[in-house]
């Protein structure tokens, strides 16, 4: 990691290093409550850490100047190694809070295990951990090839790469302390945002430069998502946290809206979470992936078009149906179930681009669990984009929100479209990166592809019958004309779909586990290919130049 | 159409731009207008202010994630407003920052669940949820017996509420800590309720007059919720009309 930086960037990461570790040694010092303090020496111990590592290859020979007429993979191969790793955590701790729900007492009797303090370290833990990493990964590895340049910096990319996990790992540590501000899916507190916001900015310019020196005319519609998901996870993440710290020292603060305003702020955030981070990321990973695994062109390029600039205009004025029939003004329910159910035409667009790709390549999505991977995930694309516009219906809505639906809703999408597009993709990517003829083992991609669809389909079929029964419990009347059901008639109910739900969901994680195991093996495996002459590597010079 | 996408892809910046102003024009039409509209939040002139004490206890909500199981938001539907009471209001949740309506009932409801049970049953039910419930899923909280709440930082806490909008007064800021102490004990005082109304409810809510704890506080959150104003009360009819 060190030795592919000159010396002059070595240095420059020692004094941010230095800095880092000065920020971490005043939180800890000045703080005014102990949570403060502890995130500010969890700072400085890990601004030590790295440190160390720079140090220890400080004074390493300078890296040759060929290198910058490479593709610059470093980054993304421990970036991959990261996504494994954040993903085998956050569903352990899911399955472990899926467990606790059907039996209450599997947990310690601690302040820190809690339902509701776990529960978000597996929402961060999937989401922004093993999510955020992939699309990392992924990014720098297609914006590459497919603007045929290297990356348009040495050093940020690992700024980027260590400063989101650094972020991930503040999240995560935060909760079991008790650090959150209890905005769903965006509960790191105002100075974990405010780092973030630092990454993020680096990001975009990081991908922006790396696109103006590309070597293609075109720009490559996967990039075109990277890009909106890189930009308006920015415009999200700033807006939906805009809040007043208690004190600069102070772990708390207090969010700039309230009531209803924060309500749809919130939404607006969460479901464009979902669409611009879970979906349009996830995108154009699957718009370079699949068509290179299936060896086949994309299907239609004006579907591209369409969809891509559907799902961006179209996904922002949907967050309100996350608000059905609640204080939050009708017409603006109105507008966000119209829009949710308009937004089937580019969602299915993209799923039916991806398919209709794989015509001609059927034998191989036959033959080849990777590519089978993504196939899957553009199915439940197509599932589960088709379910939230249905459930984004008022009247549906009204027996759906509040239940376990929307619990199967979003582990369809999850579990079967953003994990079975990353594993695809990263089955792809790491043998690639490393030189690799092919994964290390064909069958334990084989055993991961068939645990992932039968734990998927297990956890979703489970949250869609205890989600409907509870609905409709809820709202069943006896003879009398009163309620027929107490409150907790209705989680007894949900015992025996809780535990089904925990066993798909062990499932799930033991393809994983397999998963990251076969990704191990095939970094640590001695038999590297040589590269084909002229193959891989950045256009230097445009013809014509 | 599909000429001029080939020209605009050829362009990262012009791409940018056009990402940045398609997203923009949803959010800004949505939530834009929510802060012009007067309708939007109705009226309640009788709306009182979170004490400190019931800030604090609400940070402990906050905290401690009640929102992954819990809403606060009563929808406009004949069996929730016969489960929970009358339907929720925007104004009940007007100094709500960030605000607790929640995505998901694992357990029920509690827009309205302040009054609807005994300080001793809150605190019986957070100790051991099964002690009470015996089918209960609900984790326990004992830990909030046995510790202390933090008071000194209340009116830092104040004072930063009222920089994002809530009419928190100097006096109230300043008085934050010992307000907080007085409601948590026995008596209550006069400062009290001369600054947050006669309706505010002080006593020994975890029932121990030893120290103020954090069970004292999340109690004294809980039974307040849905009683900061009359006004959906108001607004509904009676059940049987």
């Amino acid at each position: 990691m060190v030795a592919k930086l000159t010396r002059a960037e070595r240095q420059f990461a020692l004094i941010l290093l230095g800095l880092m570790a000065l920020c971490g040694l005043v939180m800890a010092a000045g703080a005014n409550d102990d949570l403060f303090a502890l995130h500010g020496g969890l700072i400085l111990a890990v601004a030590v850490g790295l440190s160390f590592l720079v140090i220890s290859g400080l004074d390493a020979p300078e890296p040759p100047p060929e290198r910058l007429a490479e593709y610059y993979d470093a980054p993304s191969r421990v970036a991959i190694v990261l996504t494994m790793g954040w993903a085998l955590f956050g569903l352990a701790v899911g399955d472990w809070v899926a467990w606790m729900l059907a039996y209450p007492h599997l947990t310690v009797d601690a302040a820190w295990a809690s339902f509701g303090r776990i529960r978000p370290m597996h929402t961060t833990g999937v989401i922004f951990g093993f999510g955020g990493n992939a699309l990392i990964a992924t990014s720098f590895h297609v914006v590459q090839r497919t603007c045929r340049t290297r990356l348009a910096g040495q050093f940020s990319p690992w700024f980027v790469l260590l400063g989101y996990n650094l972020f991930c790992l503040l999240a995560v540590s935060g909760y079991p302390l008790g650090i959150t501000q209890s905005k769903e899916y965006a509960e790191p507190e105002w100075y974990v945002d405010l780092w973030l916001c630092v990454v993020w900015v680096t990001y975009l310019v990081l991908y922006l430069r790396t696109l103006a020196q590309r070597r293609e005319p075109h720009i490559y519609v996967a990039n075109w998502y990277y890009l909106a998901f890189i930009v308006v996870v920015a415009m999200l993440h700033i807006v939906n946290n805009i809040a007043m710290p208690v004190a600069w020292n102070h772990s708390r603060a207090y969010s700039a809206f309230a009531g209803v305003q924060d309500a749809m702020t919130q939404w607006w955030y969460g479901h464009n979470a979902v669409a611009f981070f879970l979906t349009a990321g996830f995108l154009g990973m699957m718009y370079y992936y699949l068509p290179v695994r299936a060896q086949r062109p994309i299907f239609s390029y004006r579907m591209s078009i369409i969809s891509f600039w559907g799902i961006t205009f179209m996904y922002m004025w949907a967050g309100s149906h996350h608000l059905h029939y609640t204080a939050l003004p009708h017409w603006v329910q109105t507008l966000g179930m119209t829009f949710s159910l308009v937004l089937l035409v580019p969602s299915w667009g993209s799923a039916a681009n991806a398919l209709l790709t794989l015509n001609g390549a059927w034998h191989r999505v036959r033959d080849d669990a990777t590519l089978r991977f993504m196939m899957v995930a553009a199915i439940f694309y197509g599932l589960t984009t088709f379910e939230g516009s249905f459930m984004a219906i008022r009247a549906v809505n009204s027996l759906s929100h509040y239940t376990d639906w929307t619990i199967g809703h979003v582990h369809a999408g999850a579990l079967g479209w953003v994990a079975f597009i990353s594993f695809g993709a990263l089955y792809s990517l790491t043998p690639a990166l490393w030189g690799r003829q092919r994964m290390h083992s064909a069958w334990a991609v084989e055993a991961h592809f068939w645990l992932a669809l039968a734990g998927t389909l297990i956890y979703v079929f489970s949250m869609w019958n205890s989600g409907v029964i509870q609905g409709l419990m809820w709202r069943t009347y006896d003879s009398g004309g009163t309620l027929a059901y107490s409150f907790i008639d209705t989680v007894v109910a949900m015992h025996p779909y809780y535990i089904a739900r925990a066993v798909g969901g062990a499932l799930f994680l033991a393809g994983a586990g397999i998963g990251a195991w076969n990704v191990w093996m095939t970094i640590r495996s001695p038999d590297t290919v040589s590269q084909p002459a002229g193959g891989d590597r950045p256009l230097t010079i445009l013809a014509g130049e | 159409m599909f000429g001029l996408h080939y020209r605009l892809e050829k362009h990262g910046m012009a791409l940018l731009l056009g990402i940045i102003f398609v997203t923009s024009i949803g959010g800004l039409v949505d939530i834009a207008p929510l802060f012009t509209i007067d309708e939007t939040v109705e009226d309640a002139p009788d709306m009182r202010l979170y004490t400190p004490l019931e800030v604090a206890g609400r940070n402990i909500y906050i905290r401690e994630g009640c929102y992954a199981c819990h809403s606060q938001m009563i929808r406009t539907l004949r069996d929730e407003v016969e489960r929970y009471g009358p339907y929720s209001l925007a104004v009940e949740s007007k100094y709500d920052h960030p605000m607790q309506w929640g995505s998901k009932r694992t357990g029920p409801d509690l827009a309205r669940i302040g009054g609807k049970y005994s300080d001793e049953w809150q605190v019986a039910h957070l100790i051991d949820p099964r002690a009470v419930v015996p089918q209960s899923i609900m984790p326990s909280y004992r830990f909030l017996s046995t510790t202390g709440l933090r008071t000194d930082d209340l009116g830092l806490h104040l004072k930063a509420l009222s920089r994002v909008g809530v009419p928190y007064t100097d006096e109230m800021v300043t008085n934050a800590t010992a307000d907080a102490i007085a409601q948590a004990g026995a008596d209550g005082s006069d400062g009290l309720t001369t600054r947050y109304g006669e309706a505010t409810q002080a006593r020994l809510f975890d029932g121990d007059p030893g120290k103020v704890t954090e069970m004292d506080a999340l109690i004294a959150y809980l039974q307040i919720l849905g009683r900061l104003t009359n006004a959906a009360h108001a607004n509904s009819p009676p059940p049987g009309e």
